[in-house]
């Protein structure tokens, strides 16, 4: 299940192993059969290390998930909480225990923070009074998790928020922690490279760490060559954008969650007519999406128009490819064959090459002829991206937009209005305070005025703000890293613009601007960018220094702090992959998300409103 | 993908590509199935060759079979067919409230008495990380501000309570914020509280941003509202304190004590914008709880509503009164109109407001009369605030009948539009007239096929034909 993680430039099935193994020892510390209540929100990430059957090998019998009231009766010796160092998930772990006491008193508790301990929530579980009733109370550091096979995410949804609106330092703490266990399993990274002011305090924190294990050295081969740390307000504008890549678009439309999408069951109702339709599936499906699927990984990173071109060539390919079947007489021919399948693993998933097959045809389609109302999605798809690609361009971004302000009056949903309004301002520099104002009036009249609390919050994270200067200085950083290019190619890429169809996103271009020429060419532009930008090496023993073969590859590490998109990893595997990069890039991040994810992370949640 | 239009066209309608059409019935897909279930056989002869692990299986539930979330939901289901009690039954809620009357917690306590849980609990890695040089030093116990910090950075034991100066209680503060670990200084803030006075500790914090943030998180997280509100208020934030204040509507269910909470926040130091919304949020609730009780029996009879207005945003409140109270004098709460000056909505979202409400109703002489305006000569034309093609777009949704679909049809603007929307809606009268004022002698002339043979459209496009006054462009 995990093959994946290593067939990549670094061999990420390491951290895997790793974290497998630290989990079976924690389960071995809480001897006899054990129940484990789940923190609902853990098993996504947990389901990236371990399945159930490892679980099972060491005794866990029964898994729950934590809910208030009493626990589940279960004949086990050991309960184990797996939480999240929350306030909110202490108190019902204090009521289970408080309602289990009086019936069965032999059974052992134990509590595994992930991913670290809390001194918080102890204090809490000491006022409820239960902290004395736990035999164990540890952590689980489950900081990088291996996503694929040059993916690392932390899974930490409220990085950026966080970071940026509630000045909480403790993700990048985790950041660095995650780091320097990186570092143990694949060596010292001589070369750190940062823009942005999270980048500087985890270099730091790194570089602190480091020093505290002085006396002791990495002897391990440095696997990395680079680490690149970069804050995602350098860029607020990138994940504004709509994704255009086959795998970004799969995540706007329906959300990639901890590595797999829910579709609803209509997309497999598509049986021919006759059959049973008892076999029907009645809740969402959900499939993981990686690269152990091989057409999956082939077209994943394409720009939408021309994933329907590849899957066509594939489909003639595979079914040419299994022709052969039939000349096959031999055992050696059948054994050759058979280990050729798998690259026809399109057989297993019969899902992929029709996923979104509706939606990319229909818009495949409308990018071709103006319709006529009624309004269909697509054309509404359209019309949105229009606007986007004229804010990212720099056209008539001073002035209130007709087409938020229609969407505004069909009351569209209050996250897309929120996209454009914040994608206006960054490409403008903060918007005019008449204009601002319009918005924000226009906004609370129609969605409610408690929101008054979330657009103080944008306005926070720098998302939308009243201009300032005088001077927009978009523009010239658009100009100067290229982040327009009139004419995007996305059938065969030349350059990384294809992933937004013509916008190149600003943060991949800082990553390609520092492997050649290099920063220093583009001093001016840094300097508009909020937050220093700075260089590390971190001393390697002598013995350590690689000798690079001819022509042979560098890996950098590149790492978001406060989220990368699915169309930035598409970015960063084409120049991967470009002949002449002479880079390799592993990405790494707190949280994959898209426009809406995230600014739902900023959303000022009325919790308990009343129904 | 806005550019070369047509050669997308091309490739979308080019031989070369159609095979892959996304159609069920396409050749090269039907292949696919077959090669599929053909290498699915093959695959159960070999299955030795196969990684247990290698295969997913996927549940009808949707969740892979095996993966954690699965397997919760399976052994809980499991549990509940075999256990006849109810699951959960409900618990006396004052067991809680026991426990917290005894907090005279001690902080050490957290840190020393549970060495069992913490210092035995050392944790190895795999492969196995250093230890740090600092814990050598794990037997003595006089450890300075800086050694305290590291060992509960490293989620060890150490005493707070020896460090009784101001001057020592703030190096701790300053070395945890150095160590960037927020659940260490988060530690020592709550000592801090515990044993500094209010006016000391926010003066202090307010020199050290950092952990200031972590101390509003803080008192944020454990909702100790009150000290949260005094600390921003000594800080002088008071448009935060404003904005927190005003959160705490969103937690009263009761609509006449929210109304009334809204307006004690009316005085509160907002900026100047937000204290305008502010008060519009206030001056909306109290309306809506006056409208809520209000309006004639009869509409509401026939057109039942499906929620209260209480708590809904402004817009949805004129799409209400538009709905319901559509008629009454300007003078009332509930007429559109009164709100429509009072909330100072701009025009375009009245329009489309009133528009959508009354077309719902069908109220068709109302959707004339709102676009219908007189100049000073006392002749009447239409005008609107949002384009003809939009009015259409809503009267068309709402089913409108082909006699008022025309009168707005008819005033689009742009040509094209308009003569694609009423070839749409069979408005032919206005196809015709525009060919004839864009001199389309072509066009006129197929349409004519279009419209009923011998019909009153077929004559009226014969004579124009025919007009020899005309000077047609082709």
């Amino acid at each position: 299940m995990a093959a994946h993680l290593s067939y990549g430039r670094v061999n990420l099935n390491i951290l895997r192993e790793a974290a497998r193994k630290e989990l079976r020892e924690f389960l071995d510390k809480c001897a006899g059969s054990k129940a484990i209540v789940w923190d609902e929100y853990l098993t996504g990430p947990f389901g990236l290390i371990a399945q159930y059957s490892l679980l099972k090998e060491h005794e866990v019998e029964k898994m729950f998930t934590l809910k208030s009231g009493r626990l589940p009766s279960a004949d086990v010796k050991n309960i184990i909480f797996f939480v999240r160092p929350r306030l909110e998930l202490m108190d019902i772990i204090a009521e289970n225990v408080f309602s289990e006491d009086k019936h069965h008193s032999s059974r052992d508790f134990h509590i595994l923070f992930v991913p670290r301990r809390s001194m918080l929530c102890e204090q809490r579980l000491k006022e409820q009074g239960v902290l004395g009733s736990f035999i164990n109370i540890d952590e689980y550091i489950l900081d990088l998790i291996p996503y694929d096979g040059d993916l690392l995410s932390m899974e930490y949804e409220s990085a950026f928020r966080e970071c940026y609106l509630e000045n909480d330092q403790t993700s990048l703490y985790h950041t660095a922690k995650g780091l320097m266990t990186l570092q143990a399993l694949y060596g010292t990274i001589p070369q750190i490279y940062g823009k942005g002011d999270c980048a500087r305090h985890v270099a730091n924190m790194m570089l602190r760490m480091k020093r505290e294990f002085a006396g002791t050295q990495n002897q391990i081969l440095p696997v990395f060559d680079t680490l690149l740390l970069l804050d995602r307000n350098v860029d607020l504008l990138t994940p504004l954008a709509t994704q255009l890549t086959y795998e970004g678009l799969i995540d706007e439309i329906y959300g990639i969650n901890n590595g797999y999408v829910k579709l609803p069951p209509e997309k497999f109702a598509q049986k021919k007519q006759g059959e049973a339709s008892k076999d029907l599936p009645t809740e969402p499906k959900k499939l993981q999406l990686n690269s152990a699927e091989e057409l999956y990984a082939e077209i994943r990173d394409k720009n939408f128009n021309a994933v329907g071109a590849a899957l066509s060539k594939k489909a003639k390919i595979i079914s040419a490819a299994f022709e052969e079947r039939h000349n096959a007489k031999t055992v050696g021919e059948i054994k050759q064959f058979v280990s050729q399948l798998p690259h026809m693993q399109a057989a297993r998933t019969p899902c992929f090459p029709t996923l979104l097959k509706n939606e990319i045809q229909s818009l495949s389609n409308n990018s071709r002829q103006y319709p006529v109302s009624p309004v269909s999605a697509s054309e509404a798809f359209f019309d949105n991206l229009t606007v986007e690609q004229e804010f990212m361009t720099g056209v008539d971004t001073d002035k209130v937009n007709t087409y938020i302000e229609d969407c505004i009056a069909q009351k569209d949903p209050l996250i897309k209005i929120l996209r454009l309004v914040c994608m206006q301002s960054v490409c403008n520099n903060g918007l005019k305070q008449k204009v601002l104002d319009y918005y924000k009036r226009e906004i609370l009249q129609t969605y409610g005025y408690e929101h008054i609390l979330t657009l103080n919050n944008l306005e926070k994270g720098g998302l939308l703000k009243p201009q300032t200067s005088s001077r927009n200085n978009y523009p010239t950083i658009r100009k100067t890293l290229k982040l327009w290019m009139e004419d995007a190619n996305e059938q065969n890429p030349n350059d990384i613009s294809y992933v937004y169809s013509g916008y190149a996103p600003l943060s991949i271009r800082l990553t390609q601007v520092l492997a050649r020429p290099g920063w220093r060419s583009i001093e001016e532009v840094l300097k508009m960018l909020p937050g220093p930008h700075f260089e590390e090496r971190q001393q390697l023993p002598s013995g350590l220094h690689k000798k690079r073969q001819q022509g042979e590859n560098r890996t950098t590490l590149v790492f978001f702090l406060g989220g990368v998109t699915y169309a930035e990893i598409a970015a960063l595997r084409f120049l991967s992959q470009m002949e002449d990069s002479g880079m390799e890039y592993i990405i790494a991040t707190t949280k994959l998300v898209n426009g809406t994810t995230w600014i739902k992370s900023l959303m000022d949640r009325p919790e308990s409103q009343t129904p | 993908m806005t550019k070369s239009k047509a050669d997308e066209e091309d490739y979308w309608n080019s031989s070369k590509f159609k095979a892959f059409t996304f159609d069920d019935e396409d050749d090269e897909l039907i292949r696919l199935k077959e090669s599929r279930q053909a290498v699915n056989s093959i695959q159960r002869l070999v299955e030795e060759d196969d990684d247990e692990d290698d295969v997913e299986k996927v549940s009808w539930s949707g969740e892979p079979v095996g993966s954690i979330s699965w397997s919760v939901k399976e052994t809980a289901a499991s549990n509940q067919r075999t256990d006849r009690e109810p699951a959960f039954p409900k618990i006396p809620t004052d067991t809680p409230s026991l426990s917290k009357s005894q907090s005279g917690y001690s902080l050490s306590s957290l840190f020393k008495g549970e060495t069992a849980l913490s210092d035995s609990s050392i944790r190895l890695y795999a492969p196995e990380l250093r230890k740090p040089k600092s814990e050598y030093k794990d037997y003595v116990s006089d450890w300075s501000p800086e050694e305290t910090i590291q060992r509960l950075q490293q989620g060890k034991t150490a005493p707070l309570e020896k460090f009784r100066s101001l001057q020592d209680k703030l190096l701790l503060l300053d070395f945890a914020v150095s160590a960037h670990d927020g659940n260490v200084i988060t530690a020592v803030l709550i000592y801090l509280k515990r044993t500094l006075s209010k006016e000391v500790l926010f003066r202090e914090l307010e020199s050290r941003q950092t952990a200031l943030r972590h101390f509003i998180h803080y008192l944020t997280e454990t909702k100790d509202q009150r000290l949260l509100l005094e600390l921003l208020r000594a800080l002088g934030r008071t448009e935060d304190v404003a904005l927190l204040q005003y959160k705490e509507h969103l937690s009263i269910a009761d609509e006449n004590k929210r109304r009334d909470f809204l307006k004690s926040c009316l005085s509160l130091p907002f900026s100047a914008e937000d204290s305008a919304h502010v008060q519009d949020h206030y001056t909306l609730l109290e309306r809506q709880i006056i409208i809520e009780r209000g309006g004639k029996v009869e509409i509401f009879q026939k057109f039942p509503r499906r929620a209260s207005i209480l708590n809904m945003p402004l817009i949805t409140t004129l799409y209400y009164c538009c709905f319901y109270h559509y008629s009454e004098p300007e003078g009332t709460y509930s007429s559109p109109l009164n709100i429509r000056q009072a909330f100072k909505i701009s025009e375009k979202q009245y329009f489309v407001t009133a528009l959508a409400a009354r077309a719902k109703l069908k109220a068709w002489l109302d959707v004339d009369a709102l676009f219908t305006s007189r100049n000073w000569l006392g002749f009447t034309r239409k005008k609107s605030p949002l384009s003809f093609q939009r009015v259409v777009d809503v009267l068309q949704k709402n089913s409108a009948p082909t006699q008022v679909l025309q009168d707005y049809v008819g005033l689009v603007e742009d040509p094209d539009m308009r003569i694609s929307l009423a070839q749409k809606h069979k408005c032919h009268d206005i196809v015709i007239n525009t060919y004839r004022d864009m001199k389309d002698r072509q066009q006129l002339l197929g349409y004519r096929g279009k419209v009923g043979r011998g019909s009153a459209e077929e004559r009226k496009i014969d004579e124009l034909l025919n007009n020899q006054q005309i000077r047609w462009k082709n």
